[in-house]
């Protein structure tokens, strides 16, 4: 299978910045790998059920019942960037 | 070398945890540089059991790099979550500490366990301790050298597609990969969730039983446990087989195997009818499908998993010049080349006007495949195939054929597509001097039957007592 | 030409469950920033959603009570984007199979009642808040995980009017089920428009714009009308529309592209396979069915009959489910629920306004009200005074009757008294008894104030006047 030509597209989508050499190199190994994936085509499905889950299992709830929180200095330990009890990113351009 | 029945022992001898524990450490102390079974700054010699008792009480156990230990780096060995220390616990961590197990550290794996040998860890790939010019297998690869090489009588890992099996094959140990629903998933870090299954490493049947009693059964924190009851499996533990019926799909027999895989693997046939089983062949009609539809499922599910590694709540952050720019490079930076091109696909296959060829359509195969193994379990109470086509092979072998290195598990991902346990034992030795696995498959829920048919063949075959030596 | 609109709208609905739609975090308003949350609204790697049966059952009531088709499978999908506020980078919502589809509820509209189609209600969870300084953003994940519903109409709408009656309609029935307080200023209840315009007559639909960023209900038909007006003279001039999101400025009055570059969205949405589907039984519906309470149409219907109010009434007592029962509660224990309403609707009204508070933090019970209501019916107490007794009580929390006892309000009957000071009023003003008398007959009215003046505002004003003109006739003065 020829190259995939999609990989710009898609890495944008799934905000990947990637290098020339890699767009030049998934582009192949993906056209490789969707090509493999082809064979796919020659089964047929007709009349089958997706299967979401490996499990025939259904209604699973939980009770409205308040839990503790984590506390907030525990939630934000972890964050590249915080102040004031919020989490801080780069401007949003709206 | 203990084991968990012999730890127990020398306890209830007036032996004492820490000096357990020091000798697995000095172990560790000693192989760890060359096979680089954990991550950096992964080894914990202050660990200490956290109940005063348990049936895991004083044995050390190493946990693969993506399950959650609160406070404890947990990295998936991703730059992405770089210096991540979760604030909870993962379910069967609770389960373990509170067993009175020792968690004496963290195993490299392949990124988010992306692959199938180790070397996609952003630290460095593990060795396989037969041959340190081998990959352990992956992507559990840590956690098999580590139970290989004697530094853990036991580890946890994940499979999604034989992240456990392979490796446990590849390295001469047990690996066992529970039923989907079996094992809380709560603190694994998602691969792919349908798929993604929490099991154990160990060095012999029995071990793995004892472990998967502690970590099994229902938990409220993970909608897709099963409220299934836990059986008590060291109760199945028997050396003989009499009417079993195994099936032997002929689909695993067929190109790309080594020849003397097929041997080792043709001659437990022997010993399991020796034992008093039937075996026999059956077909598993939609074999050939499951790699190209479980790249599509897992790659789908991970795409999206992933998509929250974004630099914002945790782990690694590039600067940008404003917040498209931060994504990006953050994400450019903290994946390695593997796991940017699932992400790809796995975005590719869920897109607008693919989504019905490819994900819809996968899903489709995957009951068909699932059918396949319902309709072979009305008559067969288990299924033998080859665990991996092929030993161990060398580092660099495969790494820059994704393609190849997916084809590597094509004997391991239909149980992850159907939800079925499975279990990898060791059953050769071939003439490189590498282990050789073989692979059980069982019904839903009846890991019972997959520990009575591994166990007898265990003991009525010398390979669990083989290991790899060290000068 | 004549133009007519086409208008759908999208609401989001936050339920007022105790916590959140997949974690056990309270559902709060106005906490202290990132404090109600945990690992699982925080999107933290490796934890995993279970769902709030409460929220099921409320999307099932709000289904019913919108008369739509309660789906006996349902199941949610993950929605794929990136945005500091989304936690996971997916929002778990509803895609191909939501909760309750193909409904409708009936508006007032000037040439009648109107059915509007409900197209869908799903379940999602809302996003936490992204608060934007200077070179930088802040983000509270508190309202992450709160579960929302989102109803979209079917494009049924014809004007801002009609949009604007749907908005109360809806919230009406919502708030009603005691579901959610929908109130927008707390973004409780949200709302984005889809419209465009087209000949009338003409079949095909022209393109539309969605609009957002609209903060109340006022708003939503201000953005509406400018949104309407906007595209016709576009269409008129020979442009064309752009298919585009447009945002609202309430202070200019004005819509406006978005602008940023919009890149395509493709949301990717699959199957949440960290959750399992959802069956209904109809016995689960049937229950939740036999819960519901009265709805606002059929209580107004009531109303009207049962305590002989004006339909306006009706409608006006209806529009908050509290006022409706508080009022209920009061009309129980009056002579006259007529009178009852009237005091509600004009006087109490106005006093809640002006406190701003809702009928259920008064402190004055429908018991106390009644013995005012009572009062007034009685002729005991007058207009004027009604309203000085209600003020007093809701300060004070003393009783009516009380009230007026102390402050000598009650209503002068004395006719004695009374004649004795219309005759001395009648003597005092002898040019304003000669304007009478010259045919301005209005001119009795400075006579009455002078009289209610004397009273401090106790006497019966429409007593009096027929007392003035009686005497003036008469010939007194």
């Amino acid at each position: 299978m020829g190259k995939f030509d999609k990989v710009d597209y898609l890495a944008r989508l799934i905000r990947i910045e990637l290098s020339e050499e890699e767009k030049e190199l998934f582009s192949s190994q993906l056209g490789d790998i969707l090509g493999y994936v082809e064979q796919l085509k020659e089964v047929d499905i007709s009349g089958v059920e997706p299967m979401y889950h490996p499990l025939p299992i259904t209604n699973r709830f939980r009770k409205d019942e308040v839990r503790p929180s984590l506390d907030r200095d525990k939630a934000l330990s972890n964050a590249p960037e915080a102040k004031d009890g919020f989490f801080v990113v780069p401007k949003v351009i709206e | 070398m203990m084991t968990i029945s012999e730890i127990q022992d020398r306890l209830r001898s007036g032996g004492d945890w820490k000096e357990i524990r020091d000798s697995f450490l000095r172990r560790i102390d000693q192989l760890q540089e060359e096979l680089k079974a954990f991550i950096p700054n992964g080894i914990f010699s202050d660990a200490e059991p956290e109940a005063d008792s348990g049936s895991l009480y004083g044995v050390p156990i190493a946990i693969k790099d993506n399950i959650c230990e609160e406070g404890k780096l947990t990295t998936c060995c991703s730059r992405i979550l770089e210096g991540f220390r979760p604030p909870y616990d993962a379910t069967v961590i609770k389960r373990l500490k509170s067993a009175g197990a020792v968690l004496i550290g963290k195993t490299n794996m392949d990124e988010f366990a992306f692959g199938s040998s180790c070397e996609t860890s952003c630290y460095y790939p593990s060795r396989n301790p037969w041959d340190k010019e081998r990959v352990p297998g992956g992507s559990s690869g840590g956690s098999a050298v580590a139970v290989a090489s004697g530094m853990v009588p036991v580890a946890l890992g994940s499979d999604t597609g034989g992240s456990i099996r392979q490796p446990a094959s590849l390295c001469g140990v047990v690996g066992l990969k529970p039923t989907y629903g079996r094992v809380s998933r709560y603190g694994l870090i998602a691969f792919a969730s349908s798929l993604d299954q929490i099991g154990v490493f160990s060095r012999n049947v029995e071990d793995s039983a004892r472990v998967l009693q502690v970590i099994a059964g229902y938990d409220e924190m993970d909608s897709t446990s099963a409220e299934v009851e836990v059986d008590n499996y060291l109760q199945y533990l028997s050396k003989d087989l009499k009417g079993v019926k195994v099936g032997v799909p002929k689909e695993y027999f067929e190109e790309g195997i080594d020849p003397e895989v097929r041997h080792f693997v043709n001659n437990v046939r022997v010993v399991l009818q020796d034992l008093g089983a039937r075996c026999e062949e059956i077909s598993l009609p939609h074999t050939k499908y499951c790699v190209a539809t479980y790249y599509i499922v897992a790659t789908a599910e991970a795409s999206s998993n992933l998509a929250r590694f974004d630099g914002v709540q945790y782990g690694l952050r590039i600067k940008g010049r404003n917040l498209l720019d931060m994504y990006l490079r953050t994400r450019e930076a903290g994946f390695g080349p593997e796991a940017k091109r699932r992400i790809i696909l796995g975005t590719h296959v869920l897109s607008s006007g693919y989504y019905d060829a490819y994900y819809l359509r996968a899903q489709k195969v995957r009951a068909l495949i699932k059918r396949d193994f319902d309709q072979a379990f009305t008559e067969y109470d288990v299924i033998m195939t080859p665990t991996s086509p092929t030993p161990a092979f060398r580092i660099g072998e495969k790494i820059n054929d994704p393609l190849a290195m997916y084809l590597s598990d094509v004997f391991t991902i239909s149980a992850n597509l159907a939800g079925l346990p499975a279990i990898s034992l060791p059953c050769g030795l071939h003439s490189e001097k590498l282990p050789i696995g073989v692979q059980f498959i069982g019904k839903a829920f009846d890991e019972k039957t997959l520990f009575r048919v591994a166990y007898a063949y265990e003991q009525a075959t010398p390979w669990h007592t083989k290991f790899p030596r060290f000068e | 030409m004549d133009w007519e609109a086409v208008i759908g709208l999208e609401v989001h609905v936050q339920l007022n469950t105790n916590t959140k739609i997949f974690c056990g975090c309270r559902n709060e308003f106005g906490a202290e920033p990132n404090t109600n949350v945990c690992p699982v609204c925080l999107g933290f790697p490796g934890v995993l959603p279970v769902f709030n049966q409460k929220v099921l059952e409320y999307a099932i009531k709000v289904g019913l009570a919108l008369n739509c088709r309660i789906a006996g499978y349902t199941k949610f999908d993950r929605k794929n984007y990136f945005y500091p506020d989304l936690p996971k980078a997916y929002q778990i919502s509803q895609y191909d199979m939501p909760i309750a589809t193909e409904g409708w509820i009936e508006i007032d509209t000037e040439n009648g009642p109107k059915k509007i189609g409900i197209k869908r209600v799903h379940m999602e969870e809302d996003a936490g808040k992204l608060i934007h300084g200077e070179g930088a953003s802040y983000v509270d994940y508190n309202r992450a995980g709160v579960p929302l519903l989102e109803i979209v109409s079917q494009p049924d709408i014809s004007s801002p009017e009609e949009a604007y009656e749907y908005l109360t309609t809806l919230k009406q029935i919502v708030q009603y089920l005691g579901v959610s307080d929908c109130d927008m200023e707390k973004g409780s209840l949200r709302c984005d428009a889809n419209v465009s315009v087209r000949r009338r007559g003409e079949g095909k639909l022209g393109t539309k714009t969605e609009i957002k960023n609209l903060n109340s209900f006022k708003g939503v038909k201000s953005a509406l009308e400018y949104e309407i007006r906007r595209q016709i003279s576009a269409l008129e001039s020979g442009e064309t529309i752009q298919q585009e999101t447009r945002l609202w400025d309430a202070n200019k009055g004005i819509t406006q592209s978005m602008r940023s570059k919009e890149e395509a969205h493709d949301y990717r949405y699959f199957p949440e396979p960290d959750l399992l589907p959802i069956k209904v039984d109809s016995s689960t519906i049937e229950s939740l069915r036999s819960e519901l309470p009265e709805m606002p149409k059929a209580r107004r219907r009531r109303l009207v009959e049962e305590y002989k109010i004006t339909e306006y009434d009706a409608k006006v007592l209806c529009l908050e489910k509290e006022f409706a029962d508080y009022f209920e509660e009061t009309a129980r224990l009056v002579k006259n629920p007529k009178k009852c309403a009237n005091l509600m609707i004009s006087i109490l009204a106005e006093q809640l306004n002006q406190r701003g508070i809702s009928v259920k933090d008064l402190a004055v019970s429908p018991e106390q009200l009644s013995e005012l209501v009572n009062l007034w019916d009685e002729g005991k107490i007058n207009n004027l005074v009604v309203k000085q007794v209600l003020e007093e009580m809701i300060e004070t929390g003393k009783p009516a009757g009380a009230i007026v006892e102390e402050k000598g309000l009650a209503q002068v009957s004395d006719e004695g008294m009374l004649e004795g000071l219309a005759r001395e009023t009648i003597e005092k003003n002898p040019k304003v008894v000669q304007d009478y008398r010259s045919g301005k007959k209005n001119a009795v009215m400075f006579l009455v104030g002078q009289v209610m003046k004397a009273t401090r505002g106790k006497a019966n004003p429409q007593k009096v006047r027929q007392l003035l003109e009686r005497l003036l006739e008469e010939g007194v003065g």
